[in-house]
């Protein structure tokens, strides 16, 4: 008899708690600003990549996610200062599991983690991304490479100065 | 049971030149001459270096090998590099196991390296397998004292189309310079400027060419040297590497190859001392793409009854088409079978049985390029009896007193025989003499001697040694004295009888050099017209009815007279007298007469080609199947020498079949069984035959006397370069960018009678076609033109349907 009053005791308390239930997906949750999510292969100002196709990410990746083939920039086609970029790029989210070690081997911060966590999908191929998909979006000044070196003259201007050449440039 | 060592016997006893020192506390006996670097890696301590390579001579260069050196209770005032030193009674070595200052010395050294090296590793192609990054990190400081600008350059350079050098990176440990000095001969890089601008570098306009570039890559300890083929291709831990071994040539080296996701990135030299050492051919390291073409035939294809055209099949149905065209055209004139020299031992087995099982005929030839009778009475007379115990060695010719080569270019055709003609001529060992037409930078690089002859009189030439050339003969008859022959021979009339008479006179030993992988493996397994498996002759009851009982054959249902070569079996098929062909990797360009070959083709009832990707031969065949290349099957080849070099699979799991799989399916369609359903079985099916006796040989051609070419005519003297139109070097730009200028050669003299200018154009005919192309003038017996048999635009068979010893017309100028 004491019993179940008892209970109904935590039923009428509960009544005057916070609510934790979610009301996803109608409402999103904001995750920690440092929130470990889909990766971004980010771009200099002038909108070429970063990424030099190094695959220390690949090397660091403890559950062997990530795939990299690195490619030669030519006068004709480049996708990122200095001599190599990476030309394929393949981040396995079934593998992935976020640990962000990638994102510390990376040597030119091209790798780093979005707070995007929707990362569920019906089929293998879909959860496979591939640099397309990775890449960051173009902001306004970038351009999509192809394209020549629009803030100096070498690799070393974009990482030494790239930001102040950029400012310079009105980018 | 282990004894515990007497302690009164502990005593070292040191042998007769050798001598005893300390090193680490610890007593070790050495060789007299041996370096301090090597006595330590016996005992297990690894001195950090850069420049020192066992088969480079040392350098002392990088100065990363420092250790502490006392010489009879007194030590050296400073620290010694081990890589140079030799050991000496009563040394006393520290390394930096036990010396402070080595230690420190060895650090300086390090940091020293690294102050003007590019902090580059994540782009470099070396990160990950650089001896540089992985003693930074072992024996390094986490951070640098130096924080001035490095020295730059600009980055890279092209030294050749294959080769890229990054200044930056080198350490200046002179590897590439002296393997390129002192193995290949070809001193086109070098060290230039001085002090802290001192750097790697090639002359103005003057690429560095050399077939033998690619060591320089892989023994550089640095990132410095690149290869344009896999620039980037991946990091070391992504390749699996497998040990094989090379396809292209005879010399069978030891290579291995990284793969990655089922596609081959780069072959490196394999470590083999009594092949290869540690050194491969460009060809051999560069090309390897032909497999992954983009024509590369995947499925069986059959020819089509309604349109004419090719069409993919399966391969139940090619099979079956296969199986009744050869039985319907073996029932009516027979069918010749064409096996191309690129065959591993087990497939060439499989054809050779193939032919006498299901098509109860003896018209099988190996030889896909220019031979003769002789040729074949000489290697089925001794050749096939060869081996590694009693013919000639790699390491047999590095200790012979002399070595003559017989129409045969090393360099051009088998460039490991070069490198160890060169490093035994370098030391002064052998005295290599070339029969051939000119100078050619073989000739230079192995300190050797030119015996000049025109082209055909090479037999001519030999028989007079005793009387021209005494120095020679005598030279050839020191015990261990080698005779080189190559595949030329067999286009000059009594040059294998001439050779078998020096031989036998002088009592040097003679090799064969073919330049394809598969010719002696072939020749062995009996693909030839007359011989059987093991050098059994077919027209030999006994070594017949052996052979019919390891296979479990009818006796007498082989057939006993020799059958047609190669010239033969395209001809009867050419004329009707034969209904069929059967052919595996055959470029008919490659044949004495591409033309007949083109006729036989079209001619023939039926024809089957087994083949990697499209050719002459596909285009006339009525049923395509597709074979396994090297990387996707195992196997074995037989190199020059008779060593059987067995090789793995690389890349399992393609679906494609070897030639024996294939050829035993097809055969169960015929109602026979070759049990060669894997190269497993196919070799242990062949094991079980062994080898036949010699029977001996009886070569007797006369070499032919000598006509003159007549007004306006030169005698053509032709061989193949090593890069050039090879079907198995497609798809390799950057190989081919490295290969030597096309160009016609001829001498002074010549030149003025035909009226060609240096630097100008040359004609060269026949009624078949012409050939135009730059000339220059070398020091070639008059009346003869050198050209390269297959470069370029050059396709001396193709378009002039000419041979080495052909009479050709010359005309100055463009036509």
């Amino acid at each position: 008899m004491f019993e179940s009053l008892k209970g109904f005791g935590v039923t009428f308390g509960t009544m005057f708690k916070k609510v934790v239930t979610e009301e996803y997906p109608e409402v999103k949750k904001v995750t920690a600003p440092r929130f470990h999510g889909r990766h971004q292969l980010n771009r200099h100002p002038d909108g070429l990549e970063k990424c030099v196709g190094c695959e220390l990410c690949a090397w660091a990746c403890p559950a062997d996610a990530i795939f990299v083939e690195g490619g030669d920039n030519t006068e004709e086609a480049r996708y990122s200062p200095g001599e190599r970029y990476g030309m394929d790029y393949q981040i396995n989210y079934l593998r992935c599991i976020g640990c962000g070690l990638c994102i510390e081997a990376c040597p030119t911060r091209s790798l780093t983690m979005t707070n995007e966590y929707e990362l569920a999908d019906d089929n293998r191929q879909d959860l496979i991304f591939t640099k397309e998909d990775l890449l960051a979006p173009l902001l306004p000044g970038m351009e999509q490479p192809p394209h020549p070196m629009r803030l100096g003259n070498n690799e070393t201007d974009y990482y030494v100065n790239g930001p102040q050449l950029a400012k310079e440039a009105g980018q | 049971m282990t004894i515990a060592p007497d302690k009164n016997s502990t005593e070292l006893v040191v042998p007769e030149g050798h001598v005893k020192l300390v090193i680490d506390g610890v007593e070790v006996v050495a060789p007299k001459g041996e370096l301090l670097i090597r006595t330590a890696e016996r005992l297990g301590t690894v001195i950090p270096r850069f420049c020192d390579h066992p088969l480079l001579e040392p350098a002392g260069a990088c100065r990363q090998c420092l250790v502490e050196v006392e010489m009879g209770g007194r030590p050296m005032p400073k620290p010694q590099a081990s890589c140079t030193m030799t050991v000496a009674d009563g040394m006393v070595v520290k390394t930096q196991l036990t010396s402070p200052v080595a230690d420190k010395a060895q650090q300086g050294v390090m940091e020293l390296l690294l102050i003007n090296h590019p902090l580059d590793c994540p782009i470099c192609d070396k990160g990950g397998e650089c001896p540089l990054q992985n003693q930074a990190i072992a024996h390094g400081r986490s951070d640098s004292r130096f924080h001035e600008h490095k020295r730059t350059f600009p980055k890279p350079i092209n030294i050749s189309t294959q080769v890229l050098l990054d200044r930056e990176r080198c350490v200046l440990c002179q590897r590439c310079t002296r393997f390129s000095a002192q193995i290949a001969g070809d001193p086109f890089i070098e060290l230039l400027e001085r002090g802290a601008q001192q750097q790697i570098g090639v002359a103005k306009e003057k690429p560095f060419q050399s077939y033998f570039s690619g060591n320089t890559i892989q023994i550089c300890p640095v990132g410095a040297l690149t290869s344009a083929a896999y620039r980037f291709r991946a990091r070391p831990f992504d390749l699996v590497s497998t040990p094989s071994v090379c396809e292209h040539c005879s010399s069978g080296c030891a290579e291995r190859t990284d793969w990655r996701r089922g596609k081959v990135q780069r072959k490196l030299a394999g470590d083999d001392p009594q092949v290869n050492e540690e050194w491969i051919c460009d060809k051999g390291r560069f090309a390897f793409r032909y497999a992954t073409a983009d024509d590369r035939i995947t499925r069986p294809m059959v020819r089509d009854a309604e349109t004419g055209e090719l069409r993919e099949s399966s391969w139940t149905e090619a099979l079956q088409v296969a199986a009744a065209g050869l039985l319907a055209a073996r029932d009516a004139n027979g069918v010749g079978v064409l096996t191309g020299g690129r065959l591993t031992v087990e497939d060439a087995y499989a054809y050779s049985k193939f032919a006498r099982i299901a098509l109860h005929t003896n018209d099988i030839d190996f030889r896909a390029r220019p031979h003769s009778a002789e040729e074949l009475e000489f290697l089925s007379g001794t050749t096939v009896f060869t081996n590694p115990d009693n013919g000639v060695t790699f390491q047999g010719i590095e200790s012979a007193p002399a070595a003559l080569l017989v129409a045969f270019e090393p360099e051009e055709e088998a460039p490991i025989v070069f490198l160890r003609l060169r490093k035994s001529a370098r030391k002064g060992t052998t005295k290599v003499f070339h029969l051939g037409q000119f100078t050619t930078p073989a000739v230079e690089k192995t300190f050797g001697t030119l015996l000049a002859c025109v082209p055909g009189a090479e037999a001519n030439a030999l028989n007079a040694l005793p009387d021209h050339a005494s120095d020679v003969v005598e030279l050839l008859g020191k015990p261990g004295a080698v005779i080189l022959v190559g595949e030329r021979a067999a286009e000059i009339p009594g040059a294998f009888t001439a050779v078998a008479r020096l031989a036998e006179r002088t009592g040097a030993k003679v090799a064969w050099i073919p330049r394809r992988a598969g010719e002696r493996g072939a020749l062995a397994v009996g693909a030839t017209p007359n011989l059987l498996p093991g050098g059994r002759h077919v027209a030999n009851t006994a070594a017949r009815t052996e052979v019919e009982r390891t296979w479990g054959v009818e006796e007498g249902s082989l057939p006993a007279n020799p059958g047609r070569d190669t010239t033969g079996i395209l001809e009867a098929a050419a004329n009707g007298q034969l209904s069929g062909l059967v052919v595996g990797g055959v470029d008919p360009f490659d044949l004495p007469d591409p033309a007949l070959a083109e006729k036989a083709l079209a001619q023939a009832g039926f024809v089957v080609s087994l083949e990697l990707r499209p050719s002459a031969v596909t285009a006339h065949a009525d049923v395509v199947l597709p074979i396994a290349p090297a990387v996707e099957k195992s196997g074995s080849y037989l190199n020059w020498e008779g060593r059987r070099r067995e090789f793995g699979t690389t890349l399992e799991g393609t679906g494609a079949l070897p030639d024996c799989r294939v050829l035993d399916t097809l055969a169960v369609e015929m109602d026979a069984d070759l049990f060669t359903q894997t190269p497993a079985a196919a070799a242990a099916d062949l094991a079980r035959l062994g080898e036949g006796a010699p029977s001996g040989s009886s070569l007797n051609v006369a070499a032919p006397l000598q006509s003159p070419a007549g007004a306006g005519k030169a005698v053509l003297a032709t061989w193949h370069r090593l890069i050039g139109n090879g079907s198995l070097q497609v798809d390799e730009p950057h190989l081919a960018g490295t290969a030597r200028p096309v160009v016609a050669k001829v001498a002074e003299a010549t030149a003025q009678q035909f009226g060609l200018e240096t630097g100008g154009y040359v004609t060269v005919s026949t009624e078949r076609g012409a050939i135009t192309l730059p000339v220059e003038t070398d020091d070639l017996p008059e009346g003869v033109i050198w050209l390269p048999t297959n470069s370029g635009d050059v396709t001396v068979r193709a378009t002039l349907g000419a041979g080495h010893g052909s009479i050709v017309s010359v005309s100055g100028g463009k036509s």
